[in-house]
């Protein structure tokens, strides 16, 4: 069983993040970065998949500047078999060059499985998965958190608003996965090591920017701080300023 | 929020891109696995046993000997950020796996015969098998050559007699490494290593009760009583008293990286509390005072960092002397000792709850400031090095 895993590389989610000079980018400088926590969920379906199965290969994508090596470099540290990256000076928001760059990387793979987290966590869009598929001409199941291969189909379930659906669909195919899926591992220290020696191949591309252009960055207002109503008649006080002032009562 | 190291001087970008990821790595683990429950296990008086096969798992136990060995087959600068990690979260933690990788499997993997090392290290390594290190006696502390342990041929095999003290993970081994003299007991050169089991008939192990330091990890008392052991427990290589100290020089480099993350951890507790406790209507990081302290502190941590990342890279050279080790040991654990009294201090009165870290970290280094060589030792060692003359008696 072949399986592509595409990843992206993120800011540090517990980090607080800063805008860069122009007013709409992250100050790099200022972010600790690290691999997409659904791709983590990613990395690891596939990597039991190939375990499960005796056979076959871990292939790790992803598209980005040339930090994203050391990305690719813990996916295969948890013990993905090759990665890819399709190396670019900045990395496009239309997520459909993006799409189109890993479709035709992958169209030479064949995989049996193409497997992205369900979102990225720096830019919440949830297209590139399907735009993939898309242009592969295979099916796409998204937030998928339960998977049953059965030779050539496969059984996926999502959680949806108030239940659980069930889907069936053949291989190959492009899922996104959810958390719930599995308990990521750790990358081992001689995993770290082994994936030393993996092949990380670096393949530079030239990507338009797209149709899409970022024109501003914020940070979120700060938040007011809150007020401490004391005394005999704090009560009343807290009720009025709820009602007239909150205006939540 | 996660822990995120302190590295005033960029000293991140000397170390190489696997060195940082086997230091997150194990940064990760402790955050997720350690920190949430260690100051329970600390008031139960408790080692986390539960964590030996995860950190088997990840690969920490003797994590700078060869892969062959079922070993990471990392270099020594990586080994001591594993060593910083581990103490970050507790010294019971590093003690661990500082008594499982450099004073059990190096000991195997330096004086041990092939059997030996393709028997023991593989088990050693995932942390199937836990060991522990009996050189210390009741008696003889400071000085080892004068241990009264004893071990004598008979048949094909030896039996051993005597006691040792202060044994970490003495209770949870699976062996013991002893220490042991094969001739008089005025004959230091006879002192040779044996890899006892911990079930074989005559030994027993007790726990040390009322320790108010380390209390996350096992210290015992060990008693061997006519123990019988095979032709196959002697380590050939170990010959004299130079033997067991190898592996205390081993250990003391774990240490000298070790202490670092307990001053680490005290001091990002203490910066982030001094910059959200308020006191006369600012927070108390606004007043001289504690700016002074925290300012100390930092200082004190960047020099050790330097200090233990110039050791690990003379290590790696081939070319580091048991010298230099004492001077990072004997500096590290002394100013990590004095960064978590003065982050102590700094908590106030929250400072001597076990929901911080700051009075845990400053009642284990006081034990990790007395062992491994007391800090009075390393200043005598120093002393004979660049004096050439030997003020120990």
């Amino acid at each position: 069983m072949k399986i592509a895993v595409c990843i992206k590389r993120v800011p540090d989610s517990e980090i607080r993040v800063a805008v860069a000079a122009d007013g709409k980018s992250l100050d790099e400088a200022a972010v600790k970065f690290g691999l997409n926590p659904y791709d983590e969920f990613a990395v690891e379906e596939a990597l039991r998949r190939r375990e499960h199965a005796g056979a076959g290969e871990v292939v790790a994508l992803s598209v980005g500047p040339a930090a994203v090596q050391e990305t690719l470099r813990s996916v295969l540290a948890m013990g993905a078999d090759r990665a890819l990256l399709l190396q670019v000076a900045a990395l496009p928001a239309d997520a459909w060059i993006v799409a189109r760059a890993l479709a035709d990387a992958l169209a030479g793979e064949h995989c049996d499985l193409i497997l992205f987290g369900k979102l990225a966590i720096d830019d919440y869009n949830q297209q590139v998965g399907p735009m993939v598929a898309e242009l592969l001409g295979v099916p796409c199941v998204t937030a998928v958190s339960a998977l049953d291969l059965e030779g050539e189909q496969a059984v996926a379930q999502r959680e949806i608003e108030g239940g659980i659906e069930v889907c069936r669909f053949p291989l190959p195919a492009v899922l996104t996965v959810d958390k719930g899926l599995n308990e990521p591992r750790y990358p081992t220290l001689k995993g770290i090591m082994a994936a030393k020696r993996k092949p990380l191949e670096v393949r530079p591309v030239e990507l338009p920017a797209g149709g899409i252009e970022v024109l501003g960055l914020r940070l979120p207002s700060p938040r007011r701080p809150g007020r401490i109503v004391e005394g005999p008649g704090a009560v009343a006080e807290l009720v009025r300023l709820l009602r007239e002032e909150a205006k939540v009562l | 929020m996660p822990f995120e190291g302190v590295d005033f001087y960029g000293i991140d970008a000397l170390l190489t891109e696997e060195e940082r990821a086997v230091r997150d790595a194990v940064r990760t683990w402790v955050d997720n696995r350690v920190m949430p429950i260690i100051a329970q296990h600390y008031l139960d008086g408790r080692f986390p046993a539960h964590l030996v096969p995860e950190m088997g798992e990840l690969g920490v136990f003797g994590a700078n000997l060869p892969v062959e060995f079922g070993c990471a087959g990392l270099n020594n600068v990586a080994y001591g950020l594993i060593m910083q990690e581990l103490e970050r979260g507790d010294s019971g933690l590093r003690s661990f796996a500082s008594v499982q990788g450099a004073l059990v499997m190096y000991p195997i993997h330096e004086f041990g015969s092939e059997p030996q090392r393709r028997r023991w290290l593989p088990e050693l390594a995932r942390g199937r098998v836990i060991g522990c290190f009996g050189l210390t006696e009741a008696d003889h502390g400071s000085d080892p050559a004068g241990l009264t342990t004893t071990a004598r041929p008979a048949g094909d095999g030896w039996v051993l007699n005597g006691g040792k003290m202060w044994i970490t993970n003495g209770s949870s081994a699976q062996i013991a490494i002893i220490w042991a003299k094969t001739g008089r007991l005025e004959e230091p050169d006879s002192i040779r290593g044996f890899i006892v089991p911990t079930d074989a008939p005559g030994f027993s192990a007790r726990d040390q009760k009322g320790k108010l330091s380390l209390r996350a990890s096992d210290t015992s008392e060990l008693v061997l009583d006519n123990v019988p052991v095979g032709p196959d427990a002697l380590l050939p290589g170990s010959r004299g008293l130079k033997a067991p100290l190898k592996c205390l020089t081993a250990a003391r480099f774990g240490i000298a990286w070790g202490s670092v993350g307990a001053a680490m951890a005290c001091y990002d507790e203490a910066l982030r509390y001094a910059q959200t406790r308020v006191m006369f209507g600012k927070p108390i990081g606004g007043f001289q005072l504690q700016q002074a302290r925290l300012v100390e502190m930092l200082t004190e941590i960047t020099k050790a960092q330097l200090l233990a990342l110039h050791l690990g890279r003379l290590k790696d050279g081939g070319t580091v002397t048991p010298q230099q080790v004492s001077l990072a040991k004997r500096n590290n654990v002394q100013i990590a000792t004095d960064i978590a009294r003065e982050a102590r201090r700094l908590l106030g009165a929250n400072g001597i709850l076990a929901e911080y870290q700051a009075m845990r970290h400053l009642a284990n280094l006081e034990s990790v400031y007395t062992y491994e060589g007391t800090h009075d030792i390393h200043t005598l060692i120093l002393g004979e090095d660049i004096t050439g003359l030997d003020a120990f008696q």
